[in-house]
């Protein structure tokens, strides 16, 4: 899923500053479970910038609802006429929410309520893990299961570094090392020789570092009838 | 020989290689910087050239290893992975053989973290161990990273870093072997405080017999004070410093003498061990302090070539 994590509450009032009706837009899927920009989160910051914005004597109207997905088309086409009756809308989508509503509806001003962090998954209740960067040639086969890309700080494809201590990464103490974890596994299924072999420089052509991506497959497009 | 740098030649010859280290300033007045290599002039083969040392910004690694070359020293430069991809880096790999840089180290470099420019994108373009075979295919094969031809030959001197004190313990004799087969000569190590793990490490190195196809020089760092030790101990990772070096410190009335003691006392086991070509020594902020750590180690004049 995607993480992320809510704006700090000034920055969200300064963005919001000049609006008098403003939508707060919840997004029902990764958000939401992350916690940071579903129905609950939308609620809650309505109420704060209500406050805010009363003791800054400059009243606002805000409402608060949620689709189930804002990197979706066809759940903005819902409610496409409420949105368009805002001034501004504040997503709390993540980057992707932000970017879906401003193409599909270009005369609408979205803000941005929450900072995109990664893709990953909830590790325990309010601790979300970084897992995977999208690089676009996936590893995890020579890595048995434990991301470097992601996980190392370096991004080395031939580790562990000399900067490994106890199991950690030199970064911090409190961050596993990645060539740690992947050498460990690896001596327990027997697999240790693998990690001998020098593995080649990675091709970063198909990561974003060769320019925004698109994945098109010809045989389940669908004629829109456009 | 490969590329006839002094330091090759020393290690080929099989006598106890030095050499020492020169850190850049955060300026770029080389003035202490050339002091420095002047006077460890005849007390050390080459000097490494650290490239952003910490991920702190100083005048680059190759302008200050152009400088020694005109004063007729020799430059190890340092390249890290941290700042330039490799077309930033083999670029400057052919710089540096244009201006007469003869050997060059390969490391990943210190996160950026720990620098003074701490937002900034940190590359990781390659990995150090690609970096070394990169730089290996470059010279021996012709060919730049991404197979095109390079324009005529180009040779060095290459080396890299191992770090017996990193974990896990195993890997780092299996890590030193991927560095060899991956192109490196030489190989310089972590700051050498803890002996026995060393000496552990070197033993495996010899059962694999690693050291006949590699010069391992140790690294040997003098510690100026109680404080230092401290800190190198509680703060830098990637170094061990036991206990008794504290202790024998702290016991110590001269702690500078005590230091120094230390460090020859570590040159002096390290030449005793099979399969030592030499030493690295690190005196960075202490310079000055190297010509009388050779001398009292019993490692001058350094050989005539």
């Amino acid at each position: 899923m995607i993480i992320a994590e809510r704006k700090p509450l000034q920055q969200i009032f300064e963005m919001l500053k000049s609006y008098r009706r403003i939508g707060i837009l919840g997004c029902g899927t990764c958000v939401t479970v992350c916690m940071a920009g579903g129905q609950k989160e939308a609620e809650e910051l309505a109420a704060a910038l209500t406050i805010h914005r009363r003791r800054e004597k400059e009243p606002v109207e805000v409402e608060a609802f949620t689709i189930e997905r804002q990197c979706e088309y066809e759940y903005i086409e819902q409610v496409k006429d409420r949105l368009a009756g805002y001034e501004v809308i504040l997503s709390l989508g993540c980057g992707v929410g932000v970017q879906t509503l401003v193409e599909r509806m270009p005369e609408l001003r979205v803000l941005p309520g929450v900072n995109t962090q990664s893709m990953g998954y909830p590790l325990e209740q309010g601790v979300w893990v970084e897992r995977c960067l999208g690089c676009g040639d996936c590893v995890l086969h020579v890595t048995l299961g434990i991301c470097p890309i992601t996980r190392c700080a370096k991004s080395i494809l031939n580790g562990p570094c000399g900067g490994s201590s106890g199991g950690k990464c030199e970064i911090d103490p409190e961050v596993d090392c990645a060539w740690h974890l992947i050498h460990e596994r690896m001596e327990k299924m027997g697999r240790l020789s693998e990690l001998q072999a020098i593995q080649p420089p990675k091709d970063w052509s198909v990561s974003h570092h060769g320019g925004p991506r698109t994945v098109v497959r010809e045989e389940v497009k669908l004629d829109r009838g456009q | 020989m490969i590329a006839g740098s002094k330091l090759e030649k020393v290690i080929r010859s099989g006598q106890f290689a030095v050499t020492g280290e020169l850190g850049p300033p955060k300026s770029a007045d080389l003035t202490m910087l050339k002091q420095h290599g002047e006077a460890l002039r005849n007390h050390v083969e080459a000097f490494n050239i650290t490239d952003n040392q910490t991920a702190i910004v100083r005048t680059s690694s190759i302008a200050c290893g152009a400088v020694l070359v005109q004063m007729g020293l020799e430059p190890i430069i340092q390249i890290t992975v941290r700042d330039r991809n490799r077309i930033g880096i083999q670029g400057d790999v052919l710089g540096a053989v244009a201006l007469g840089i003869k050997n060059i180290l390969c490391l990943s470099g210190d996160h950026q973290k720990f620098g003074n420019e701490q937002q900034a994108k940190g590359v990781y373009d390659i990995d150090s161990m690609q970096l070394l075979d990169g730089l290996r295919k470059l010279r021996d094969e012709g060919r730049f990273i991404g197979g095109d031809k390079v324009g005529a030959p180009v040779s060095y001197y290459l080396g890299a870093v191992a770090n017996p004190f990193a974990d896990p313990f195993e890997y780092r004799v299996d890590r030193l072997e991927k560095k060899i087969a991956a192109g490196a000569s030489f190989i310089q190590t972590q700051c050498i405080f803890d002996l026995a793990r060393f000496k552990k490490w070197m033993e495996l190195v010899r059962e694999r017999g690693l050291h006949k196809k590699v010069a391992i020089m140790g690294g040997v760092t003098p510690i100026k004070s109680l404080g230092a030790a401290r800190y190198m101990k509680n703060n830098v990772s990637g170094i061990i410093i036991p206990d008794e070096i504290i202790t024998r410190l702290q016991g110590a009335k001269k702690k500078k003498e005590e230091g120094l003691k230390i460090a020859i006392e570590t040159i002096q086991q390290l030449k005793e061990i099979e399969g030592v070509a030499g030493v690295h020594v690190m005196a960075i902020a202490w310079e000055e302090v190297v010509p009388e750590i050779v001398e009292r180690a019993g490692l001058y004049p350094r050989p005539k070539l």
